[in-house]
């Protein structure tokens, strides 16, 4: 399955969801950034979809869905009331125009500075890129969600980019499963550690530099 | 209506080694009637400008699986098996651009622009090459007009003149594509008067639709299946 629903996909998804701010427009990736919606409560957020939607819904049952209104994972999705539709090249000026307040994008690797690779894996074709370098270059705040390590144990969050480059505008915040580290003049700082574990810990498993804020805090859903 | 004909006298438009622009977000938006009918054609070696090429078998799957189409211009190609695998082969040239960008070109071409510079892909594998221009302290990098030969796309209705609205997010990329090809074929799920559809709700102006075509798939239960006996 594409999306699995483990808890610590979950716990991603909700800590981010905690950083919405009412008014905002966000534009949300595949995978792990989808299920933030889920998590988003009452907090009046307006969801773009870089296919020509604002207001993107919940989910609809199946017998209600539309394959003519989608997310960007071809999803079906609903309008909510006040929602608008428009064409490619409306939303991507959207985008590309710094009128998205915040994307949030599941990422292959961050470097220590907060730059996102997050298209292509190393040496394996380079087919598929879609709106994912749009979005860096013009989203106003940038969370990446991605799990810690990949599935082999290696650390996500690196030194150097050993997958290609999605940009070179950085991320303003990584999320994982085991800390919430903030990008501040392409330095990273742990703001938030999981209580389970110690720093030193957390660093044996993040191959990237970072400083640990004076005011680190549990992190906590 | 003068522009009316039939999808398989439309896709007599269409010559080997053309540049061809098809709308469609995944299958959504694909005009599937008319690349149907193209794929039966002896039409080959096309460039098709489209975001994706459709899935495994289905909508532009169709052309690839017939072997009719030598390049790809768009910019998600990873999620049809038979894309990677024919591009493993050296069968299927494919430009890989991002989305924006991609669009952004297309609009270009349409609207009589030479190109232009965009902050998008700056730093990264797909920029490389190209030319690049600080304005205002930032790097930007240039990106030239796609435009093309035909432009099949799909709208939701057709008035008698050829203006054109849009069913929901149907619309992506098939609005702007109309307005970049030397010839405009639109394919519609229903044909009104003129004067019907209201002058304000119109999205494509007819002055960019050559030819409308009746689609032979209707939507049923959320999706589009074949018109009875179209099958």
């Amino acid at each position: 399955m594409l999306n699995p629903r483990t808890p610590e996909r979950e716990r991603i998804a909700k800590r981010i969801a905690r950083e919405l701010r009412d008014g905002d427009v966000v534009n949300l990736g595949i995978g792990i950034p989808s299920m933030i919606m889920d998590f988003a409560g009452d907090k009046k957020v307006f969801f773009q979809s870089e296919n020509g939607i604002l207001g993107v819904g919940p989910t609809p049952p199946e017998e209600e869905a539309d394959y003519d209104l989608v997310g960007a994972s071809r999803n079906p999705v609903t309008l909510t009331p006040g929602a608008s539709l428009f064409d490619s090249c409306a939303s991507f000026a959207m985008i590309r125009g710094g009128h998205i307040d915040l994307a949030v994008l599941g990422a292959l690797e961050v470097d220590e500075t907060g730059e996102i690779a997050n298209w292509a894996a190393p040496g394996a074709s380079i087919l598929g890129v879609g709106g994912s370098m749009d979005l860096v270059a013009g989203a106003r705040r940038i969370i990446v969600a991605m799990l810690h390590q990949a599935k082999n144990g290696k650390p996500k969050l690196v030194r150097h980019l050993n997958c290609p480059t999605s940009g070179v505008k950085r991320a303003d915040m990584v999320v994982t499963e085991k800390a919430v580290f903030v990008v501040r003049d392409r330095k990273l700082i742990l703001a938030e550690i999981d209580p389970g574990i110690t720093v030193d810990e957390l660093r044996a498993v993040t191959e990237a530099n970072f400083d640990v804020s004076p005011r680190l805090a549990p992190y906590t859903n | 209506m003068d522009k009316l004909i039939s999808p398989a006298d439309a896709v007599n438009l269409i010559r080997s080694g053309d540049r061809l622009l098809v709308g469609g977000f995944g299958l959504s938006g694909t005009p599937r009637s008319l690349i149907d009918k193209l794929a039966e054609r002896d039409v080959r070696d096309l460039t098709v400008i489209s975001n994706n090429l459709g899935t495994v078998g289905q909508g532009l799957g169709k052309l690839l699986a017939a072997r009719q189409i030598k390049k790809v211009i768009g910019s998600y190609f990873t999620t049809n098996r038979d894309v990677v695998q024919a591009w493993e082969r050296g069968e299927l040239e494919i430009e890989l651009v991002p989305q924006g960008t991609f669009v952004e070109a297309i609009r270009a071409a349409g609207a009589g622009i030479g190109g232009f510079y965009t902050k998008t892909a700056v730093g990264t594998l797909l920029a490389e090459g190209k030319e690049h221009r600080v304005i205002g302290g930032e790097t930007y990098v240039f990106q030239e007009p796609i435009g093309g030969d035909v432009a099949l796309i799909k709208a939701w209705k057709a008035d008698t003149l050829g203006n054109l609205v849009y069913y929901k997010a149907a619309n992506n990329f098939n609005q702007v594509m109309a307005t970049a090809a030397r010839i405009t074929i639109a394919e519609v799920d229903e044909i009104v008067e003129a004067g019907a559809l209201k002058p304000e709700e119109i999205q494509t102006p007819h002055v960019y639709v050559d030819y409308v075509v009746l689609g032979e798939y209707v939507k049923v239960g959320g999706r589009y299946v074949a018109r009875p006996g179209n099958a």
